[in-house]
C-alpha cells in the first residue's frame, strides 16, 4: 500500500513537472502571438490591449497557476486561429483518435499473443524463424511508410479500401471497417515487438523448474504452455503493452494526417503549422497525461500480476 | 557461428553499404538531383535511370542518394549532440549519485514522459522548421533516454572491484569515470546508440513527411516521400525506393544493436 502511495505521489510530481515544461515551452520561447493575430500593421495600443486581454502582461508564476487551475477545470483556453474554446474544438475529435488507438491496441494483442506462443512452442522451428526475420523487418518500417503501403496495396491495387473517412454516424461497422486499415499501419511494428518479447519470455519460463514438475505430473505440453507458462510469461508483456499506448498514440498522429482522419493528431499538426499554441499546448498536456497514467498503470499491473514484487 | 555474431556481421555489412551510399550522396550523384527533363517524366526504372524518374523528370536514383545523405547527416549530428551530452550527464549522475542525480533523473523522467516524436514536433512548432532545428530538437530529446541508460550501467560498474581498487589507489574521480569505467560500458553505449540512430532516422522521416521537418532546400528521404506519395499511382517505384532506403538504414542499425545485445547476453 505504501508502495502504491509512493507511486501515486511520484505520478503527481511528474505531472506537475510536465505541465510546467509544457507551459514554459509555449510561453517563454515563442514569438509574441499578438503579431500573428493582429498582423503586421497593428499599432502599439492594439498590441497592448490584446496582451492584457490574453493575460500576457502578468508575472510568469501567476500565469502558470492560473493556466494550471483553468486546465484542471477543463478550461483549455481559446484557440488563436478559430477564436473558440479549445475544449470545444478538441471534443468532437477525441472519438476518432480513441477509436484508432483502441483498434490498433486490440490488433496488437489479438495478433501477437497466438503468434508469440506459436513461435516459442517450437523454438527454431519454421514458424519461429519466419517470425523472427519478418519481425526484425517489420520493426524497421516507419508507420507512415506502412500507411502509404496500406493505401497502395488495399486502395490502389486491390481496391478493397476507400480512402474517404467514414464517420461513426454513417454506421459503426463501416466506421470500424474503415479504421481497420490505418490501424494496421499503426499496429504492425508494435506487434512485431510484442511477439519477440512474448517469445523470449515464454522461452525463459519454459526452463523453470515448475514446468518440469508440471510435465512430470503428466500434464499435456499444450496445457502446460497455456495454463502454467503463459500466466508467468505475460507479466513483462502486460507491462510492455501498457507502455506501448503512448507510442501507439504518437504513431496515430502521423497516420491520422496520412489517411485524413479528423482526430487529435491531425488537429495537432495543423495547429503547429499555424502556430496556434493554446491548441498545441492542450493536446501535448493531454498526451503527457496519458503517458504518465499508462506508466502508472503498467507498474500497478506488474505488482498485481506478480505478488513477489508487491512487498518491495 | 553464434546467433549474435550473425546479426552483428549482417548488420555491420548492411550499415556499411548504406552509409557509403549516403556519404557518396552528400558529394556526388550520377545526375543533378534537381535537373528537370520534360522527356523523362515518369520514366520507369531502366539502365540510364536506375530508379526511374519522377513527375518533373528528375532522376530518382540521384534524388534518393541526396535525400539519404541529408537524412544520414541529420542522424549523425543528433547522435553527436545528444550522445555526448547524455553520456557526460549519465556518467556523472551514475558515478556521483546523491541529490543531484535524483533531481536530474526526475527531469529526465518528465521529458521522457512525452512520446519523443510529439515533443520534437512541439519544439519545431516553437523554433520553426529547418535542418538545424530538427537536429537540435532530436538531439535534446535523445539526451534523457541515453543518460538514463548510461547512468544505470555506471551505477552497476561503480560497485565492481576494479573501480574500488582504482579509488583506493587514489585515482582522480573524473579519470575513473572516463578512462576506467567508460571502456567497460561500451557494449551498452553502442547498443543505445543504434537505438538512438533508428529513432533519429524514423523521427526525422516522419516529421519531414508531415512538413514540419526539413525545408525544401535540403530535402531528406521523409520530405521526398511526401512528394512521391502524390503520384503513387503513376510512379509507385519512387515511393518504393525511398521507403526501401529508410527501411534498410533502420534495419542495419537494428541488427547491429540486436547482435550486441545477444553477445552481452552470452557473456553474462
Amino acid at each position: 500500500m505504501t508502495a502504491f502511495c509512493k507511486r501515486l505521489a511520484l505520478l503527481l510530481v511528474t505531472m506537475l513537472l510536465v505541465t510546467a515544461l509544457a507551459f514554459a515551452a509555449f510561453t517563454v520561447i515563442p514569438a509574441d502571438p499578438t503579431a500573428s493575430i493582429l498582423g503586421m500593421n497593428a499599432t502599439e495600443e492594439q498590441i497592448a490591449a490584446l496582451r492584457a486581454k490574453l493575460g500576457l502582461d502578468l508575472p510568469l508564476w501567476q500565469r502558470y497557476t492560473t493556466w494550471l487551475t483553468d486546465f484542471v477545470r477543463g478550461n483549455f483556453g481559446t484557440s488563436y486561429r478559430f477564436s473558440m474554446p479549445v475544449e470545444d474544438l478538441l471534443g468532437p475529435r477525441v472519438e476518432a483518435t480513441l477509436a484508432l488507438t483502441g483498434l490498433s491496441f486490440l490488433l496488437i494483442v489479438a495478433v501477437s499473443l497466438p503468434i508469440g506462443l506459436l513461435a516459442a512452442h517450437r523454438e527454431n522451428g519454421l514458424i519461429d524463424r519466419l517470425v523472427t526475420v519478418f519481425g526484425q523487418v517489420a520493426m524497421s518500417i516507419p508507420n507512415f511508410i506502412l500507411g502509404i503501403g496500406v493505401i497502395w496495396l488495399f486502395a490502389l491495387i486491390l481496391g478493397v479500401f476507400q480512402q474517404k473517412y467514414v464517420p461513426p454516424e454513417d454506421g459503426i461497422w463501416a466506421h470500424i471497417r474503415y479504421l481497420l486499415f490505418p490501424a494496421l499501419a499503426v499496429a504492425l511494428p508494435k506487434t512485431a515487438m510484442t511477439v519477440r518479447l512474448l517469445r523470449g519470455s515464454v522461452l525463459g519460463e519454459l526452463r523453470q523448474d515448475y514446468v518440469r514438475t508440471a510435465y512430470s505430473k503428466g500434464n499435456a505440453p499444450r496445457m502446460v504452455l497455456v495454463f502454467h507458462v503463459l500466466r508467468n510469461a505475460m507479466i513483462p508483456v502486460v507491462t510492455f503493452l501498457a507502455m506501448t499506448i503512448p507510442d501507439i498514440m504518437a504513431a496515430s498522429i502521423v497516420i491520422e494526417q496520412l489517411f485524413g482522419i479528423p482526430g487529435l493528431g491531425q488537429m495537432l499538426i495543423s495547429s503547429i503549422g499555424n502556430r496556434d499554441y493554446p491548441v498545441v499546448q492542450a493536446i501535448v498536456v493531454i498526451a503527457a497525461f496519458v503517458v504518465v497514467a499508462c506508466s502508472f498503470l503498467a507498474d500497478l499491473l506488474y505488482r498485481l500480476m506478480d505478488p513477489r514484487i508487491g512487498g518491495r | 557461428m553464434k546467433k549474435g555474431n550473425w546479426y552483428l556481421y549482417l548488420g555491420c555489412a548492411l550499415t556499411a553499404v548504406m552509409v557509403l551510399f549516403c556519404l557518396v550522396g552528400c558529394f556526388w550523384t550520377p545526375y543533378d538531383p534537381s535537373a528537370l527533363s520534360s522527356t523523362d517524366r515518369y520514366a520507369a526504372p531502366s539502365l540510364t535511370h536506375l530508379f526511374g524518374c519522377d513527375s518533373l523528370g528528375r532522376d530518382i536514383f540521384s534524388r534518393v542518394m541526396q535525400g539519404a545523405g541529408t537524412t544520414l547527416s541529420i542522424a549523425f549530428s543528433v547522435l553527436l549532440l545528444g550522445g555526448t551530452a547524455g553520456l557526460v550527464i549519465g556518467a556523472l549522475c551514475g558515478y556521483v549519485g546523491g541529490a543531484a542525480d535524483a533531481l536530474v533523473m526526475r527531469l529526465c523522467d518528465a521529458i521522457a514522459a512525452f512520446p519523443s516524436i510529439l515533443l520534437a514536433l512541439v519544439i519545431l512548432a516553437v523554433t520553426g522548421p529547418g535542418k538545424r532545428n530538427v537536429i537540435l530538437a532530436l538531439g535534446v530529446l535523445f539526451i534523457p533516454s541515453f543518460a538514463r541508460l548510461v547512468r544505470g550501467e555506471f551505477l552497476r560498474q561503480r560497485e565492481l572491484d576494479y573501480v574500488k581498487a582504482a579509488r583506493l589507489a587514489g585515482v582522480h574521480g573524473l579519470r575513473i569515470v572516463f578512462v576506467h569505467i567508460l571502456p567497460n560500458t561500451l557494449p551498452v553505449i553502442l547498443s543505445g546508440i543504434t537505438i538512438g540512430f533508428n529513432n533519429a532516422v524514423l523521427a526525422e522521416a516522419s516529421m519531414s513527411y508531415l512538413g514540419i521537418g526539413v525545408t525544401p532546400q535540403d530535402p531528406s528521404l521523409g520530405y521526398m516521400l511526401s512528394e512521391a506519395q502524390g503520384f503513387l499511382m503513376r510512379a509507385p517505384w519512387y515511393t518504393g525506393f525511398l521507403a526501401g532506403t529508410v527501411i534498410l538504414l533502420v534495419l542495419g542499425a537494428g541488427l547491429i544493436g540486436e547482435g550486441i545485445r545477444a553477445r552481452m547476453g552470452d557473456g553474462a
